[in-house]
């Protein structure tokens, strides 16, 4: 049984996530802002099978109500082995470009908070030796697009801090995981018209718990994205700034 | 917000929707256009056009698919709408629990489920899906919410049971299980050669068997008319071990032409009746291939080709059934249409709940056709004036062509159900069965 950490309990990929855990007895402390959503994930947790569920409602953007939340979440699980942080917001790009405030939000939300939250959890997995650490970063921190850069650089920024902090981790035996989903069909994504990239939360949530299992470094979800990032990443600047992504 | 191709199962009417999306019970209902209706769209298992709304919008209830609590020792289940009853059953069988009813496939949500009054094959002791409800909860779109059950708020009760989701929208029910000694049924299956030894066979089978069903030979004239082959079964005690998962099969992709024709119905026909050689046979079948042998083929539907198919299921009073389901019979045999899987069963007595549930005391009667256009249409008309004429109806889940007043006739409580029809809701089959009236 692993006693899990999910930050962001409610957006959709950590919600589907969560379900797996739960059907395998998993132990589980749920963090998410929404009070009425999180209590209704938690109760199908426990129907699902989960043998201990607890959450707590905490804004990500609330760093000083980290500290706090962490010793909650220990004390309840008896100590966690396995940290997920899934929280985010898909920023409105036209919006962030005229706006200082919005952008400075969006980089706090999807990037400075997840800091926040990985120096305290990586403090307290490095002492106790053993233990996962698993965020969801995302294909956009490959490559600022015109499109959806301010999401993308942070975005790059968790991916890159989680680099780093995979190799000072590797030493003491706890493993960090960069998951990095494609287009994935979530309330967050729901004014976009679907095509054939996008993933179901059911399928990403089930490579996610399987690279945790196998203890990889870094996955692309689905699978396809590992080259087309590879190409997207491979193509010179020159010819990318005349490209619309 | 987001325009998409939206088909139901039997692939006839393909029309570009607007969606909306309810991603938690308390989300309120989500703002349309000026002007424009909308109607909940579950998982898309309704044949016809009751679950479309062309030139509006749908509000997608799939990701309302959160279990609410599971009692293990009393059976009472409570949920969000938008959950499967294949998730259901993959919860509580384990359990030792059972849906109290559950219709052919396992792939409709549990909105669905009471938007149809679905039926099963234990109708004739359990009656319909509506009649096991113990509450849910209707959003309606100016964001109230009604509690509903048989006592509280009954008559929104009675309305949005069987009410095709144009009450509003259901985002929670709650319901009664029923206790199963474990996951397999004892089968009993029956060749007969006749529709009247379909009757007897009912008439002996009924008290002591929950679920009855028979399969007929489409084809079946004269002397062979309604053979068939009847199965009668009950759960059984027998432990769970070694229990085989049924294998999924899947018609991948679209198929280019219709591979239910003449000569592939006849083939079908005559070895599926042959192929019981003894009159009598008995198994054990795992639940899944005894209630849902389709769903075991992914996109079945997909066989009847581009053009669809139709469903014609229909029920016919039981002073009228015998001889209704032998003129319907032979007209069917006399077409040469028809498919693979026509269906017979005789309902019980116990009234369905709704105002517009479509079980009730009698036979039904349910086949699939090839979308053939004008011959197909022209053997509805034919088998329409038959219903009519025995005081029956046809099932809206299954339709998409009935005429307005065959609708308004099977279904005389329509106008007092109007009046409970949200504001902003409409469907595509709400407006084609009554703007002529």
């Amino acid at each position: 049984m692993r006693k899990v950490l999910i930050i962001g309990a409610t957006s959709a990929i950590a919600e589907a996530t969560a379900r797996i855990l739960a059907g395998r007895g998993d132990a589980l402390y749920l963090v998410a802002r929404n009070p009425a959503r999180l209590s209704a994930v938690a109760a199908d947790l426990t129907v699902r099978g989960s043998p201990r569920v607890s959450s707590e409602v905490l804004d990500a953007n609330d760093l000083a109500g980290h500290e706090a939340m962490l010793v909650r979440a220990e004390a309840f699980l008896g100590g966690y082995d396995t940290v997920l942080i899934a929280h985010g917001t898909l920023s409105d790009q036209k919006a962030c470009e005229q706006s200082v405030e919005l952008a400075l939000r969006e980089i706090n939300t999807n990037g400075l908070s997840v800091i926040a939250l990985l120096t305290r959890v990586a403090a307290r997995l490095e002492q106790q030796r053993a233990g996962t650490i698993a965020v969801i970063s995302s294909v956009a921190g490959d490559r600022g697009r015109g499109s959806n850069y301010v999401y993308g650089s942070a975005k790059a920024l968790v991916t890159a801090y989680l680099s780093g902090l995979r190799q000072r981790l590797a030493k003491v035996g706890v493993n960090v995981v960069t998951i990095k989903p494609g287009f994935v069909d979530t309330p967050m994504t729901a004014a976009f018209p679907k095509g054939p990239l996008w993933a179901r939360p059911e399928a990403v949530a089930a490579g996610i718990v399987q690279a945790i299992d196998r203890r990889k470094n870094t996955v692309y979800l689905p699978g396809f994205w590992w080259p087309i990032m590879l190409v997207i990443r491979a193509i010179p600047e020159r010819v990318f700034v005349r490209l619309s992504l | 917000m987001a325009s998409r191709v939206i088909s139901s199962w039997g692939n006839v009417i393909h029309a570009h929707h607007l969606l909306l999306g309810l991603h938690s019970r308390y989300d309120s209902f989500p703002a349309a256009p000026t002007g424009t209706t909308v109607l909940p769209f579950g998982n898309g298992r309704s044949y016809g056009d009751s679950c479309l709304n062309v030139g509006g919008a749908l509000l997608q209830t799939r990701s309302l698919d959160r279990f609410i609590h599971f009692d293990r020792a009393s059976g009472v289940l409570a949920c969000e709408a938008g959950v499967l009853l294949s998730d259901i059953l993959q919860l509580v069988v384990p359990a030792g629990w059972f849906l109290p009813v559950v219709p052919g496939t396992c792939y409709v949500t549990v909105g669905g489920a009471i938007a149809n009054d679905v039926h099963g094959k234990n109708h004739h002791q359990a009656g319909s899906f509506g009649r096991h409800l113990r509450r849910f909860e209707v959003l309606r779109s100016d964001g109230t919410r009604l509690a509903c059950s048989p006592t509280e708020n009954s008559e929104w009760f009675a309305a949005t049971v069987g009410g095709l989701g144009l009450t509003g929208v259901v985002t929670s029910a709650e319901l009664q299980l029923r206790r199963i000694p474990g996951p397999y049924l004892d089968v009993e299956s029956i060749r007969f050669g006749h529709l009247d030894e379909f009757f007897s066979l009912c008439d002996e089978s009924e008290r002591d068997f929950e679920y009855t069903v028979a399969w007929i030979d489409c084809l079946g004239r004269g002397k062979h008319l309604g053979r068939g082959i009847l199965q009668r079964a009950n759960h059984a005690t027998r432990p769970a071990s070694g229990a085989a998962a049924p294998r999924k099969l899947s018609v991948p992709f679209p198929l280019p032409v219709s591979f239910v024709n003449p000569l592939s119905l006849r083939v079908f026909n005559t070895v599926h009746y042959h192929r019981q050689r003894a009159r009598r046979r008995s198994s054990s079948e795992y639940f899944q291939g005894f209630f849902f042998p389709l769903d075991g083929i992914l996109h079945w539907n997909r066989l009847y080709g581009p053009r669809g198919f139709y469903q014609y299921q229909c029920v016919v009073p039981a002073a009228t059934g015998r001889e209704a389901t032998a003129e319907l019979l032979q007209a069917i045999a006399r077409s040469g249409l028809g498919s693979f899987l026509a269906v017979l069963k005789r309902f019980g007595a116990a009234p369905s709940p709704g105002m517009l549930s479509f079980s009730r005391e009698g036979v039904t009667l349910a086949l699939d056709f090839p979308n053939k256009g004008e011959r197909v249409k022209r053997l509805f008309e034919v088998l329409d004036g038959i219903v009519s004429r025995a005081g029956g109806a046809l099932y809206p889940a299954k339709d998409g062509r009935m005429p307005g007043a065959m609708f308004r006739g099977g279904y005389p409580r329509w106008q007092e159900f109007s009046h409970y029809i949200d504001p902003s809701s409409s469907s595509s089959f709400w407006r084609r069965v009554t703007e002529d009236a």
